[in-house]
């Protein structure tokens, strides 16, 4: 009996990326923001609205990592060595935004250093992760098995722009996620923000929807023959419904509304760069199936995952409920 | 200078690896030891063990945060710097190196922040549970990247396909020759450790008498303790030199400091080995010794380095050096138990300061046998990197140069000393500062339990 557990992998890869992205997006956006905001008692409350869940999102990322290298090693052999810099520079960042929640807390002397250490660690980790992003959408040069190009791939102009649009993406994240769980003047604070960052989010949405097809005729292919485009045009008609509806949200004093729009957008892109690389796994040489690991070494991993999975997601929906609600300035988790 | 893109990568690995073995050797004996903790104190009912297992939880909440750190940078060094490795090995290795991961996640998720934070929470005996689910799952992980890496020593249960390892067998595969050997010698290597580690931050404090009650109560159980398991673990190391010896032979022959394959072949206590000349230089010996303890008799042939070509060969030195240092230490560790089990037969445990300066001393001596150890293994295993399969040279990312490797080893030295420089600062003042006099039994404020290991230290102060 064969069945193709591809599929099944790229479903568990995606959600685990997607986790990662919307959940340490916006405790990461927190962190770029973080310098910004009007005094020590405010920097106090951002940080402790994500205090809880912080590294809880951050094991995201080791699933989609460990998940590639098993469930597609070949991928995993050939993206990594072209993201050698940018990855680099994205789990330093990680390391000081991590650490900077405790050390902050400990040694009032050191302190300004570490608040600088969690505002720069997060900055670097998301501009890098948008550097990868915008690399995986440029393709990699592949010859044989390997990766061919050089260390220094991602410095060029599209990479360094989807880079800066991630920050813009990210703040947009932790900004509403403060509209959400703050009050008062810091709330009106976030909201203003958060209006700036969408529209950066949408000025990059809008450049990328037009370079990617540019660049990449067969995207371009895709989206714009006969019979695709009546379908896919509702693609770009919801996400600008939903910027609609995230913006008037903030423009009417909404809690709640921004935040799930704002993950509505990050939802509406990830499907859209979905769209245009399938099945690419490695763009625009190796596909899902040629990277993907022996069935028996899929279904080997895919019984403790399933196992595992559910658990995870239980407890995460509790995390979360246990610290519904607004965050003041008095709650501290300390 | 030529700037050789493998041999910088493998400085680069041996530097991450070195920084993150020496956490997981202190925290996976650390969690088995809250848990007799937790244990004595939920069947005893005594404080002293409430008081020593906060006071040892908070410094495992800093230890295990600082390794979960500096291993989420492992899996991506497969990737980076090895690729053609992981080409080559991703179907047999991947799930190995996921399902370590999985189970460290589902662990974090669950039981970690029970037990960091929980503690009025939840009953004694959940609390209880999660500190053996959370010592269970160091233990898991333990047993999944241990597997992988005997795997890489003593490859089994694959077919080869393209000139990559495609899985026949996963119980084969996990259960590879040296596996059992490696598990249990690395775990109490781990124990011990802890152990050595536990005992001088313990005589530093009776030293200066403070918290008396705790330390004589530890020093107690930890005398016993390395009392038995310093020689389990030195008859665990022959064991596990003899499954080298079966296996790879090579190896041995470079701790031993061997040059020619003999009968009688002696136990070299010191040397300078001379890989141009192939001869040790300064040799001091015990003749025949060697085959005793490798072959249980005087006549049993050893093979020699001679036997492989000089490509085929470790470079000799790093491993013979750091053989005699693991073997050194682990017979210090001997003396010191048994020191100490003598002095509590004698009941002068409590009293004697010389005894105490002793322990002081060999506090990180577990540290530096584990890294002696790992050094031996790692280092005799060239220049393979799956022994007899893949070469060393054969599995460095062909994008990489030179220039790539020293930029990002100058960047991972920087980061690496000031963030786990400034952890280990703060788990030694968590250490000086020593068990709280009384437990806080307040109710926290509702909705009052971070999840997060490093803050475990302050929750609980």
């Amino acid at each position: 009996m064969h069945i193709d557990l591809v599929p099944i992998w790229t479903l568990i890869l995606g959600v685990s990326v997607f986790m990662y992205v919307l959940l340490d997006g916006f405790d990461l956006g927190i962190g770029i923001l973080y310098p910004m905001a009007h005094g020590d008692d405010a920097r106090s409350v951002m940080m402790n609205t994500i205090a809880p869940i912080w590294d809880g999102n951050e094991t995201w990322l080791i699933m989609g990592g460990m998940g590639l290298l098993a469930a597609f090693p070949l991928a995993f052999a050939i993206i990594v060595p072209a993201l050698y810099f940018p990855l680099l520079l994205m789990l330093l960042g990680l390391i000081f935004r991590g650490v900077a929640f405790e050390f902050r807390l400990k040694k009032t002397s050191h302190r300004r250093w570490w608040d600088l250490s969690f505002f720069a660690g997060s900055t670097a980790a998301t501009f890098f992760q948008g550097v990868v992003l915008g690399m995986y959408v440029e393709g990699f040069t592949v010859t044989g098995r390997a990766f061919s190009g050089t260390s220094f791939d991602w410095a060029r102009p599209f990479p360094l722009a989807t880079g800066v649009g991630l920050l813009f993406g990210y703040a947009m994240l932790g900004a509403t996620w403060l509209v959400m769980k703050t009050e008062g003047d810091l709330q009106q604070w976030a909201r203003r923000c958060a209006l700036i960052a969408l529209y950066g989010v949408l000025a990059f949405i809008a450049m990328v929807s037009v370079v990617t097809p540019i660049l990449h005729p067969q995207i371009a292919e895709r989206w714009f023959s006969t019979p695709n485009i009546y379908y896919l045009a509702l693609v770009p008609l919801i996400t600008a419904a939903i910027a609609l509806i995230a913006w008037r949200a903030l423009r009417r004093n909404a809690d709640y509304m921004p935040f799930i729009g704002a993950m509505g957008l990050f939802a509406m892109c990830y499907l859209g760069l979905g769209i245009s690389l399938f099945p690419y796994v490695v763009p625009y040489s190796v596909t899902l199936w040629d990277a993907a690991a022996v069935p028996s070494a899929q279904m080997f991993l895919l019984i403790g995952t399933l196992f595992l999975l559910p658990i995870i997601f239980m407890y995460l929906g509790w995390s979360y409920y246990v610290f519904r609600g607004k965050v003041t300035a008095d709650v501290a988790y300390h | 200078m030529e700037l050789d893109p493998v041999f910088l990568s493998r400085v680069q690995f041996a530097f991450v690896i070195a920084f993150h073995i020496l956490l997981p050797a202190f925290t996976v004996g650390l969690a088995s030891f809250i848990v007799l903790l937790e244990g004595l104190h939920l069947f005893r009912r005594n404080p002293v063990y409430l008081r020593l297992s906060v006071f040892w939880t908070r410094i495992f909440a800093v230890s295990f945060g600082m390794g979960v750190v500096s291993g989420i940078v492992m899996p991506f060094q497969f990737g980076t710097n090895w690729s053609r490795y992981t080409d080559a090995t991703g179907n047999v290795l991947g799930p190995l190196f996921a399902y370590e991961g999985l189970v460290a996640f589902f662990l974090e998720a669950g039981f970690l922040g029970i037990m960091l934070f929980g503690r009025k929470r939840v009953p004694a005996w959940a609390h209880f549970f999660s500190s053996i689910m959370v010592a269970a799952g160091t233990l898991f992980s333990s047993f999944w990247i241990l597997a992988a890496n005997s795997w890489m020593q003593t490859p089994v249960g694959h077919e080869v396909v393209d000139g990559r390892y495609v899985p026949a067998d996963w119980l084969t595969i996990i259960f590879n020759p040296s596996f059992p050997y490696r598990l249990v010698h690395t775990v109490t290597g781990f124990y011990l450790t802890t152990a050595f580690a536990v005992l001088g931050v313990t005589a530093w404090h009776l030293k200066r008498g403070r918290h008396v009650d705790e330390a004589r109560t530890v020093l107690d159980m930890t005398v016993i303790f390395i009392a038995i398991f310093v020689p389990i673990q030195i008859i665990a190391g022959d064991f596990h030199g003899i499954n080298t010896l079966h296996h790879q032979p090579v190896k041995l022959a470079a701790m031993e400091g061997l040059w020619d394959t003999q009968a009688r072949a002696p136990a070299v206590l010191f040397a300078i080995p001379d890989e141009k000349a192939e001869r040790n230089r300064a040799e001091v010996s015990i003749p025949a010794l060697a085959s005793i303890y490798l072959g249980h008799s005087t006549d049993a042939v050893i093979k020699g380095l001679k036997e492989a070509a000089p490509a085929e060969r470790p470079p000799v030195a790093p491993v013979f050096y750091a053989f005699r240092i693991m073997v050194g230490i682990g017979l210090l560790m001997l003396a010191t138990a048994y020191w100490g089990l003598l002095l509590r037969i004698r009941g002068r445990l409590h009293t004697t300061s010389t005894y105490q300066n002793a322990c002081i001393a060999m506090l990180p001596a577990g540290f530096v046998a584990v890294l002696a150890g790992w050094t031996v293994t790692e280092v005799g295993r060239q220049p393979w990197v799956v022994y007899g399969l893949l070469r060393t040279r054969d599995a460095v990312s062909p994008s990489l140069t030179g220039s790539d490797v020293i930029m990002s080893i100058a960047l991972y030295v920087v980061v690496y000393l000031i963030v786990f420089g400034s952890g280990i600062f703060y788990m030694a003042r968590l250490a000086r500062a020593g068990p709280p006099e009384h437990v806080e039994t307040r109710e926290p404020t509702l909705g009052e339990r971070p999840a997060r290991p490093l803050s475990g230290a302050e929750a609980e102060a």
